[in-house]
């Protein structure tokens, strides 16, 4: 072997290890506060196992007509609706119809209240029916829903002042909601007239991470378990295609995702933002603290969190007043969404902001000066702040 | 499965009989026939074959290898060590003008077995052949010219078999010329072959994907909608230019009538495909390109995630560094080689918002091979993937290095 082959020979091994060894080359893991992704500490192995578990049916399982897609549908996996479990999209955005008074829902033989906008090859999908009002949500972000859950009733109803007793003109309340069957109560949960309060969905309507789950999987993909055992099509009482595991691994997924983290929290700008945020009173609704309880997941219990909302229910007037009444949530009334990740929303939105309940807000300062009712005194405020005052909201905002 | 079976303990004791019985002097390496006007319709005759004696049967076969170290977003799956695959072929002349060749694919391991190719060929006149049984659809150029040994990279074009659904082989007939001109020549192909079903829309990968169709096992024994899929190429090469090729492939995929009851329209799937190769003459860089587009006819109301447009492609560039003398290997030769590739799996705009549907991948992969012969290659990639989801948010990114052998035996 001559001299040449081995100096060949050498460089090639010396490549091959130099470039093996160097996993400077290979993709890097985006920081953890970019991303919502990935599950709150301290969760024992068997619960990281669950956790995978319900991130592969969450992420990666798409149903096909074959396993049960359907025949009506709005998405063909959870995933697909929350991209890195962030904020929606109008391509997947719902449609929910009904009527604008509280009677109950008066469609529900057609098909209400969700809309199903698509199908599988073959079927025809839903129309609204004529007379029906409608209003579309957005996805919501799906992180720090398990801290959300843990909170306790008699702290939310703290947060309550129905009646505006205070005189700041905001004036909170829970969505009080029936039962599913399914469904198990959280202890020492407060009940009025038969009722639980509701802390998930646009208006509150939902109890618990179960429900939302079995609902979703039912209404938006079309897909029947023990929980919501109906077709969404024909109404019947079909085989499950989605099994009670599955879903509990979602539910389980959903509860122990990490909360998002702030990112740039000393820088001074924000600190000035944040400080304009509750003066304000911004901070009356879009709570910046909270505590859970006690939860049966020893790392969701007793912690103090930060999702700036307060998870009732506020009037933000005619502006925002779809015509859509859902339980005992009235047209004009929404349920505080979460603010914390709403910096990170542009990461899930394909690079553009699609901000309130139906993503009509292309921008932060949009979504800002859309607010009425409850919030006109805020937005008022907002609109009278300097434009170095704004921008610094803005940035704080931008932070969450 | 139990032809498959029959074939394999054929083919072994094939091997078994030459070796026990005939001395192996008598066994001779039939190289490929490849020259400067070969053409990739050619590729599945130009192989190196093992033949015995003056029996009309030839045997061969090549395999692949690999390791790989690769990482998504921070996350890897550590050191992996991959049987991509084993593929025998069997070709045996039965007359002088009729003549019958197989490719029996073992992929990862044994967990996909498959007839890639099993053909009777019946030359009439040299712009008259005729063929059927499993043919490989001349869709693009890398769906015939496929083999592990012929390229310097580990993995096939992700245009190739996540868009176009290579290996693609279905059961049909058809026929195909050529014809000779000094320097030139000009070829056609056109089959009529059984072809896709609904799975291109309704599958796990979330998009429309037409290889999806592969995971239908019945497909070699009856069409999933009495509709054959025309598949049809012609092509051109100049001793000095190099070879264009441009192919067409379309059909019905979904089933719009059963027991006589109509149920939906017929619904097309339609791929048009263009190729080229040449070598540059000073310095014998091989450029090896392909770029297809896809029409598929999908229902109004069924979901934008699955796209009714798609498109991509890869280019292949290959420098020859070495070319002389290596450890005793006569031919050797150190090659450095570059390809970049895309895929765009949802062409179009989304319908409320008006802004642009994503799903897509571009990849650069640098690499180094090298082959002490023409029909062995060592190669060393290093592979950067950045995909897109439907929305366009932040690509994920993947990336590492591959390293693999393969060779004809």
């Amino acid at each position: 072997m001559g001299r040449k082959h081995l100096i060949v020979l050498g460089m090639m091994v010396v490549i091959i290890f130099g470039l093996v060894a160097c996993e400077k080359l290979l993709p890097s893991a985006p920081a953890d506060d970019s991303v919502l992704d990935g599950p709150i500490e301290g969760l024992t192995p068997e619960q990281s196992v669950q956790f995978l578990r319900g991130d592969v049916a969450f992420n990666d399982e798409i149903f096909t007509p074959e396993t049960g897609l359907g025949p009506l549908f709005v998405a063909t996996s959870c995933g697909t609706c929350h991209a890195g479990d962030g904020k929606g999209h109008p391509f997947t955005t719902l449609t929910r119809f009904g009527q604008r008074d509280s009677i109950g829902n008066q469609f529900l033989h057609l098909g209400g209240p969700q809309l199903q906008n698509r199908a599988i090859y073959n079927y025809l999908p839903e129309n609204i029916p004529a007379g029906a009002t409608f209003s579309k949500f957005t996805p919501p972000a799906n992180t720090g829903l398990g801290l959300l859950d843990a909170v306790t009733d008699t702290d939310l109803l703290l947060l309550a002042d129905p009646d505006d007793i205070d005189g700041d003109g905001i004036s909170g309340r829970p969505n009080w909601v029936a039962l599913p069957l399914y469904a198990t109560t959280r202890p020492n949960s407060i009940i009025r007239n038969g009722k639980y309060i509701g802390r998930f969905g646009k208006k509150a309507s939902t109890y618990d991470l179960l429900q939302q789950t079995a609902t979703a999987y039912s209404q938006d993909i079309g897909i029947a378990s023990t929980y919501e055992p109906y077709d969404t099509y024909h109404g019947q009482l079909i085989d499950p295609e989605v099994s009670n595991q599955t879903i509990i691994d979602v539910v389980f997924y959903l509860k122990t995702l990490k909360a998002p983290i702030q990112r740039n929290a000393g820088n001074p700008d924000v600190v000035a933002g944040k400080n304009i945020f509750t003066q304000i009173s911004c901070g009356k609704c879009h709570v910046p603290e909270m505590k859970t309880g006690a939860s049966t997941i020893s790392a969701l219990s007793f912690k103090t969190f930060a999702p700036y909302t307060d998870m009732l229910l506020h009037d933000m007037g005619p502006g925002l007043d779809d015509g859509y009444t859902e339980g005992t949530a009235v047209s004009s009334e929404w349920r505080t969404p979460p603010l914390w990740g709403i910096g990170l929303s542009k990461k899930s939105q394909g690079g553009q902001y699609f901000l309130l309940h139906d993503g009509r807000a292309r921008s932060i300062e949009e979504a800002i000066l859309l607010h009425g009712g409850e919030a006109q005194n805020s937005k008022i405020s907002y609109q009278e702040l300097t434009a170095t005052e704004k921008a610094k909201l803005i940035k704080f905002l931008e932070s969450l | 499965m139990k032809r498959i079976i029959a074939l394999l303990v054929f083919y072994v004791l094939l091997v078994q009989v030459a070796f026990a019985q005939i001395d192996p002097e008598l066994l001779r390496r039939v190289p490929a026939k490849a020259d400067s006007l070969s053409l990739n319709m050619d590729a599945v005759y130009d192989r190196p074959f093992l033949q015995i004696g003056k029996t009309p049967v030839a045997l061969g076969g090549y395999v692949e290898a690999n390791y790989q170290y690769l990482g998504e977003n921070g996350i890897s799956e550590g050191h992996q060590f991959k049987m991509q695959r084993l593929t025998l072929f069997v070709a045996s002349s039965i007359s002088k003008r009729i003549k019958f060749l197989t490719e029996i694919e073992f992929e990862d391991g044994t967990k996909e077995i498959n007839i890639e190719f099993a053909s009777v060929d019946f030359e009439f006149a040299p712009l008259l052949n005729f063929r059927g049984g499993i043919v490989m659809n001349p869709i693009g150029a890398f769906n015939q010219n496929h083999d592990g040994p012929k390229w310097e990279f580990v993995d096939r074009p992700i245009s190739a078999t996540q868009m176009l659904p290579a290996t693609w082989s279905n059961v049909g007939f058809g026929i195909y010329g050529k014809k000779y001109n000094t320097d030139w020549v000009y070829a056609y192909e056109a089959y009529l072959t059984n072809g896709f079903d609904d799975k291109i829309i309704a599958n796990t990968q979330n998009r429309t994907f037409l290889p999806a169709t592969k995971e239908n096992k019945d497909r070699f024994e009856e069409s999933f909608n009495g509709s054959p899929l025309l598949t049809a190429k012609v092509a051109v090469r100049n001793r000095k230019i190099g070879e264009l090729g441009l192919s067409f492939m379309g059909g019905i995929y979904n089933k719009f009538q059963e027991d006589g009851i109509i149920l939906d329209k017929k619904r097309a799937v339609n791929v048009v495909a263009v190729d080229f190769n040449t070598t540059i003459p000073e310095l014998k860089t091989y450029i090896n390109a392909e770029w297809a587009w896809i029409n598929v006819d999908i229902p109004d109301t069924y979901t934008e995630q699955f796209g009714r447009k798609q498109q991509g492609g890869f280019i292949d560039f290959v420098q020859p560094l070495l070319k002389r003398p290596m450890f005793g290997f006569e031919s050797a030769v150190l090659n450095a080689a570059l390809r970049l590739e895309y895929v765009d799996w949802n062409k179009g705009k989304f319908k409320s918002t008006g802004s642009n549907i994503s799903d897509e991948v571009f990849s650069i992969v640098p690499a180094i091979s090298w082959r002490p012969t023409a029909q062995t290659v060592i190669r060393f990639n290093y592979r950067y993937n950045w995909q897109k989801d439907i929305l366009g948010n932040p690509p994920s990114r993947l990336g590492g290095f591959q390293f693999g052998i393969s060779t004809y035996f």
